[in-house]
């Protein structure tokens, strides 16, 4: 009848043909869902067990520094790699939960009742009446987690409400890095301006200088990094997974299904800036110091080279990439220090050009060539190899 | 309009247009969709079908009004409108690709769901998505990422998605357009066995396709409704003739 009738398989020879593999054998299901937690366990006992023995109290320092990216990457992961949605000023978030606790250690080593150090140098010695509640550790532990849910929740809501998405949705959200940095550094006296919050004695009571004290600081970051990869996992393989997933792919199909994707997304726009902020206020008792430049547009594309690096979709690429990108960034800047931004400009366009998808795609990518090259031996191999390529296909959606 | 069609009226549209800038797409088009029947939509390209669906499925603004189930389609928005049992497909097959069958058919399942169980992996499948996988002839795929599915069996599932919904009315937008002799039939059976007491507005161009499996037919020509009727009287009239079946009818009687 037309040109599609000779074209199109019949109906029945495809529904006989896919018969015997109806489901996926029950250990490839089985490492299908638990492999990345046995992934999971196997990172942490690296950075939990191996690395606290191993490295000098300043590696180790610097390694949980890493993993203070590390968790703002996670979330740039779920929101960009699962969610479409390329948020380029996670600083903001970063920030956000640095400062709150960077403020509550300056309030710290001010004493009770005192005001701190900057404030007396460069402002009259008053503090702004919204410095007060970060005196309380309880408050600045609950402002590290609500005020990032509650301004991303704002903002989500006015973009994704409104469609903004693709280029646009990149360019309004480093803009807001851009407008954030530039706040903290024209209000010196109340945020400490260009200098950042700096000089801190003591966190929550704890001695900073103490190297015990730094130990645990450091087991804290890691700590963070493995639950954060937990609840990831499961929220990966959860049915929001799924359906932030379709909300990437086919936006406009979602709303046919009765869900408003705006909804799905901005759920996991606020994921990902508290973790950003966690990552933040756990930064700032490691590194010493917050300022403009950890939080702005600069700072924000660095999170995101690490995630492209190790993979935006991919639940342990984001974490190693970010660890990468900060050790890099340390090697390269201590051997090459004015050199060091071109060797990682290079490696952020050799990513995206090679490897759109990150290092994590390597595997896959490799399975493909694999059957590519089968597909040219004789018929019955063809069926083989096009399942090995379904498998990484589905491994691909369930990781 | 007898007491008795008044009864079976499923959604009643009344005087709806779209205005593009001066330019009426849609103009004042009054159509009674009744449930139990494959209602045709035909029309030469640019009548003004895919917008009046456009219109009923809430993704361009129109005037008039639209009633089902007591409340107006035109006020509402595009995911309120699937959870009043509202659904359609697109030209293009639109099924998540990377996803399975199954879990295609499990997100469309969604809307029967309560939030919180979205925080949870998947354990089991709904009785309906089970009979909905045997209905459309899918299970066999149902763990085959839905890429690698023929263009029929695409559209297969996604009327399948509409069925897990349990869409009351369906709108199809050229679901049979490039599918083989084969596919059309599996196609036309598996509406004639889902139609119950739903309502199923079908986009065609195939005019075999509408000939056999039509209960009723509305023509539609410069974004007005041409002629209604069984697809007898739809080919016996002859204003229909004139403007639109003219080369189509000749095709059928070739064909």
């Amino acid at each position: 009848m037309t040109i599609a009738e000779a074209h199109a398989p019949n109906v029945e020879d495809v529904l006989d043909a896919s018969a015997p593999q109806r489901r996926p054998s029950t250990g490839a299901r089985l490492f299908h869902a638990y492999g990345q937690l046995i992934a999971i366990g196997v990172l942490a006992v690296v950075l939990l067990v191996w690395a606290p023995s191993s490295l000098s109290a300043f590696r180790l320092g610097t390694l949980g520094k890493y993993c203070a990216f590390a968790l703002a990457a996670m979330g740039i992961g779920l929101a960009w790699g699962r969610g479409g949605m390329l948020v380029m000023g996670q600083g903001v978030f970063f920030g956000l939960g640095g400062y709150a606790m960077a403020m509550h250690m300056k309030l710290e080593a001010a004493g009770p009742g005192q005001v701190p150090d900057f404030m007396v140098l460069y402002g009259d010695g008053t503090m702004p009446r919204w410095w007060e509640p970060f005196r309380s550790a309880p408050f600045t532990l609950f402002a590290i987690v609500a005020l990032p849910a509650l301004v991303s929740f704002i903002l989500g809501y006015a973009i994704l409400k409104r469609r903004v998405k693709g280029a646009y949705f990149a360019i309004l959200t480093q803009a807001l890095a851009v407008a954030f940095s530039t706040l903290l550094i024209a209000t010196i006296k109340q945020t400490g301006g260009f200098n950042g919050l700096n000089t801190f004695t003591t966190v929550f009571g704890h001695n900073l200088y103490d190297p015990e004290v730094k130990k645990n600081l450091y087991r804290v970051a890691a700590g963070l990094v493995i639950v954060l990869l937990v609840i990831l996992w499961q929220l990966y393989r959860s049915r929001y997974g799924e359906l932030l997933l379709a909300t990437r792919d086919a936006e406009e199909r979602i709303r046919f299904l009765g869900f408003d994707p705006a909804s799905i997304k901005l759920v996991a726009f606020v994921f990902a800036a508290v973790s950003a902020s966690v990552g933040g206020a756990i930064f700032v008792p490691l590194a010493g110091i917050i300022s403009p430049s950890d939080v702005d547009a600069s700072a924000s594309i660095l999170l995101i080279a690490g995630v492209a690096l190790g993979g935006r979709s991919s639940l342990l690429g984001t974490v190693i990439g970010a660890i990468a990108v900060g050790y890099g960034r340390s090697a390269l800047s201590e051997r090459f220090p004015t050199q060091w931004t071109y060797f990682q400009g290079a490696l952020f366009i050799v990513v995206i050009l090679l490897l759109p998808s990150g290092v994590a795609s390597t595997g896959s990518m490799f399975g493909s060539l694999v059957s590519r090259v089968r597909t040219l031996l004789p018929r019955r191999t063809v069926r083989v190899a096009s399942s090995i390529e379904l498998d990484h296909a589905s491994s691909e959606v369930l990781a | 309009m007898s007491p008795q069609v008044a009864a079976e009226t499923h959604l009643a549209i009344r005087n709806l247009t779209v205005d593009f800038d001066g330019f009426k797409a849609v103009n004042g088009v009054d159509l009674t969709l009744m449930q139990g029947r494959l209602h045709f939509l035909i029309g030469p390209n640019g009548a003004g079908k895919t917008t009046l669906v456009d219109a009923l499925t809430g993704l361009v603004r129109s005037s008039g009004e639209a009633i089902f189930r007591g409340s107006d389609l035109l006020a509402m928005k595009s995911h309120m409108l699937v959870r009043l049992g509202v659904g359609r497909t697109f030209q293009t097959a639109s099924v998540f690709e990377q996803l399975t069958v199954l879990q295609n058919l499990d997100i469309a399942d969604g809307v029967h769901r309560k939030a919180r169980g979205l925080l949870f992996a998947r354990r089991s499948v709904s009785e309906q998505v089970e009979r909905v996988l045997d209905t459309t002839g899918l299970a066999a795929l149902a763990h085959r990422p839905a890429g690698v599915l023929a263009h029929g069996q695409k559209q297969w599932l996604e009327i399948g998605m509409l069925l897990v919904q349990d869409a009351k009315v369906m709108f199809l937008d050229e679901t049979v357009a490039g599918m083989s002799g084969a596919e059309r039939e599996h196609t036309g059976e598996l509406l004639k066995r889902i139609v119950g007491d739903r309502t199923i507005v079908v986009i065609e161009h195939d005019m075999e396709f509408m000939r056999r499996y039509a209960d009723f037919v509305t023509v539609m020509h410069s974004g007005t409704v041409l002629a209604e009727g069984t697809v007898a009287e739809i080919q016996a009239d002859q204003q229909v003739q004139a403007v639109y079946l003219g080369t189509a009818m000749e095709a059928m009687a070739h064909g």
